[in-house]
């Protein structure tokens, strides 16, 4: 009966009860699959009014790309935004539950979120978890102490920096960073460096690729430019393309199912509840 | 040879006008023999929201039951069907529980939101999600499927060039795959009706 409870929705957090079986199954020469990774480049920058956040938006899954445009800037709150690499769902995962987290200390302290905050939950989790949750982050914000640019590792140590870049294109995006950012930049030039440091990535290293997008953090306003350049369009597009004739494909059964209307359905509801 | 390649399976999905579709191939192996050719991989949640898991033939098997469960006590709570975005959420819920001890499936997500917008998305086998807006692939057969996807779809097809499409995509690819295949099963979805189909394919 207590493994029947298990069932019901938990409270929360991992649960490891396929484990033991997974253990047995590697032991007999069966690997684990691959888990879809941010190949990725992210940076971040800080100019004069703010921060600036960049990434690139390719998602593999060993050497093919899953997704060609998927998002690494994620929401943790109005005034915070913070980009992923490594593996995508722990990116998620995480982002996702310092930014709930982040709300209800809003809802607490009736004040806008520092970015220390998020910090400070992101890397507890990440060092309470050794390292497992295999999330880079690069975290920046404006608050009400000024603008702050940190990057995690997955293993819960930080850095606090005034430009920063994480993932496999790290490498590349740093050199244009190195060799062109300089203290109090425009908002112009800082997003000009920005999708450099990102083009730099995703020409140069092959786990990034696709579009640039790009997220502008000032004191009040936050501007997120989701592919804010595309500098690989489709080339190969076939003007004509394949035309499928009605009866192309050899059926051998078929079976059609009308469905209800919903919406008379909800009208005659919506009568009963006013009893 | 990997957990997922120990059953073989093919799961597509790809967005029409104001409809979907979701295919499957049919065959359930061990290792490299086949044990049954009707095998279902594509459940239904409800009329407008069906889900194909692939991988591991008991995992698609007991999280399809676990993720009946779930839906069906969100129905007795809010006296309605779950949204896809919504279903979605929760399957990447269920997934990223098991994140040091996953499931080895990966689910295709594809309904009818509201106002009849088709909303299709696959995850990993860890529950990152990922939402494309013409058509996602999963299984042993995905890289193949990506490029016939890739080159055989355009948008905006009406439900009867779709269900060719996705049947020509599915059926080439999983003939470029040994372990999937023998045999073809296309769901149609339309917000006035659902067709169902069995293909005819090589049985090789």
């Amino acid at each position: 009966m207590a493994r029947f409870a298990a069932d019901v929705p938990t409270r929360g957090g991992f649960s490891f009860d396929l484990c033991q079986r997974n253990e047995m199954l590697l032991k007999k020469g069966n690997q684990l699959p691959t888990f879809r990774k941010t190949g990725t480049t992210i940076v971040g920058l800080v100019f004069e009014d703010g921060v600036i956040l960049g990434a690139d938006t390719r998602a593999t899954e060993g050497p093919i790309v899953a997704d060609k445009n998927c998002e690494k800037i994620h929401y943790m709150a109005p005034n915070i935004y913070c980009c992923g690499a490594g593996t995508a769902a722990d990116t998620e995962a995480v982002t996702d539950m310092v930014s709930s987290q982040l709300q209800l200390h809003r809802y607490a302290t009736g004040r806008e979120s520092r970015v220390i905050t998020a910090l400070t939950l992101l890397k507890s989790h990440l060092f309470s978890y050794q390292g497992h949750v295999s999330a880079a982050l690069v975290l920046g914000g404006v608050d009400i102490t000024g603008p702050h640019l940190h990057t995690v590792y997955p293993h819960g140590s930080t850095d606090t920096l005034p430009f920063a870049t994480m993932g496999s294109g790290s490498l590349a995006a740093m050199a244009i960073f190195e060799s062109k950012f300089r203290e109090g930049l425009t908002r112009d030039e800082g997003i000009k460096l920005v999708s450099e440091a990102i083009c730099s990535g995703i020409f140069n290293d092959l786990g990034s690729g696709s579009n640039v997008d790009v997220c502008v953090i000032t004191r009040g306003q936050t501007e997120y430019l989701r592919n804010h350049q595309l500098p690989n369009p489709r080339t190969y597009v076939s003007s004509r393309g394949y035309n499928f004739l009605k009866g192309h494909t050899e059926v051998l059964s078929t079976k059609i199912t009308p469905l209800k209307s919903s919406k008379v359905e909800a009208a005659a509801e919506v009568d009963e509840m006013e009893e | 040879m990997s957990i997922f390649e120990y059953n073989g399976s093919a799961v597509v999905a790809m967005v029409g006008k104001n409809c979907f579709a979701i295919a499957s191939d049919r065959r359930l192996g061990v290792n490299l023999q086949t044990i049954a050719t009707d095998f279902q991989r594509i459940f239904k949640i409800h009329d407008k929201l069906y889900i194909g898991l692939s991988g591991l033939a008991t995992d698609v098997q007991t999280l399809y039951q676990r993720l009946v469960f779930r839906h069906k006590l969100y129905q007795l709570r809010e006296e309605r069907d779950m949204k896809p975005q919504t279903f979605a959420s929760l399957v990447s819920a269920v997934l990223y529980e098991k994140r040091f001890g996953p499931y080895f499936c990966m689910p295709v997500i594809a309904g009818l939101g509201e106002d009849d917008v088709p909303f299709i998305c696959t995850m990993d086998c860890i529950g990152a999600k990922e939402l494309a807006k013409d058509f996602v692939v999963s299984g042993t057969a995905s890289e193949s499927l990506y490029g016939a996807c890739e080159s055989m779809y355009k948008p905006n097809m009406e439900p009867e060039e779709l269900f060719e499409t996705i049947s020509q995509a599915l059926l080439s690819s999983v003939d470029r795959d040994c372990l999937s295949g023998w045999g073809g099963h296309v769901l149609l979805v339309t917000p006035t009706e659902v067709q169902e189909r069995t293909l005819k394919s090589r049985m090789d």
